[in-house]
């Protein structure tokens, strides 16, 4: 017997609420968005994974997963413009000194 | 019995579960980006063990060579990054350990209930021609125009991160700091004098 979608659709799983545990946690901007990037990635193996096993005949998933990430290259890349200006604006990227608008 | 192949599947996925997890809870932020690193890798290694190899190569090329590289950046510019961060509020670290774990055990118990049904006509290679093809092709099931769309947007992101992280010196700053004003010396005259 050999890996199924089962044994897949675990790792996924689990990269996922890794990443919302971290999202939650972290109070670090730059680490929020490594949290984001594993749940990014935990929904990539999905596509890829349900693609492989269930619809083989079509490429779709595939499509998605390049997609995403050519979208998660783009978020990044602002995510990170955004946090070296606040940086310069706040001297840190702690969550929690970005209170301007909040009252 | 464990062949080969499982035994495979086993190492990325403890790779892939083990960099996310020591990325999440690892206090010093360049050990967290490293750690990242390794997990998309591993995921690399899975798309290569699912004979995807063109979402692995991407996969490599974008996030191991580019994500990660700007975040590691992004920590030097920002960030002491020898120092360590703050710990998270025991109260908050324990309730979101409760939530995404019963989450998690929630989702596997769906799944594992759940009959999947695979489909029985036959297999598309997922080869770079088939990929290329599809993508750029106009008819029923092309992708060009989500392809069009997708590169719009990438333009706008680094148009966007430009102005976003452009450093623009303000007049006010040299007050803050108790510079006087510097005022030019011909600005009674007319803009058009020179004309």
């Amino acid at each position: 017997m050999g890996i199924g979608l089962l044994h897949i659709l675990f790792v996924s799983i689990a990269l996922f609420f890794i990443g919302v545990y971290g999202f939650l946690t972290r109070r670090n901007m730059i680490t929020m968005l490594m949290s984001i990037e594993l749940i990014l990635n935990s929904i990539n193996i999905n596509f890829i994974a349900f693609n492989k096993f269930l619809y083989s005949d079509k490429l779709d998933g595939l499509f998605f997963t390049v997609f995403i990430i050519t979208i998660a290259a783009a978020e990044a890349a602002v995510a990170i413009a955004i946090i070296i200006n606040l940086y310069r604006n706040y001297k840190s990227i702690d969550i929690e000194d970005a209170d301007t608008m909040k009252y | 019995m464990m062949n080969a192949s499982t035994v495979i599947f086993y190492i990325l996925a403890a790779l892939i579960l083990g960099g996310g997890i020591l990325s999440v809870i690892s206090r010093k932020i360049f050990r967290a980006a490293i750690y990242l690193l390794f997990s998309l890798i591993g995921i690399a290694g899975l798309y290569f063990y699912l004979n995807y190899e063109f979402i692995a190569a991407v996969q490599v090329i974008v996030y191991v060579g580019g994500i990660v590289v700007l975040i590691i950046f992004s920590v030097f510019l920002t960030h002491e990054s020898g120092r360590d961060m703050k710990k998270p509020a025991l109260v908050r670290a324990l309730f979101s350990f409760l939530a995404t774990a019963f989450a998690f055990a929630l989702t596997m118990s769906l799944i594992k209930k759940q009959e999947f049904i695979p489909t029985l006509n036959a297999t598309v290679e997922p080869s770079v021609n088939n990929i290329g093809t599809q993508m750029l092709s106009t008819t029923q099931f092309g992708y060009i125009l989500p392809f069009e769309v997708v590169s719009m947007l990438l333009l706008a992101a680094m148009i966007g991160c430009i102005v976003i992280a452009i450093k623009v010196k303000h007049p006010d700053e040299d007050m803050l700091k108790g510079n006087e004003l510097k005022v030019p010396e011909d600005i009674d005259e007319p803009l058009n004098a020179s004309l």
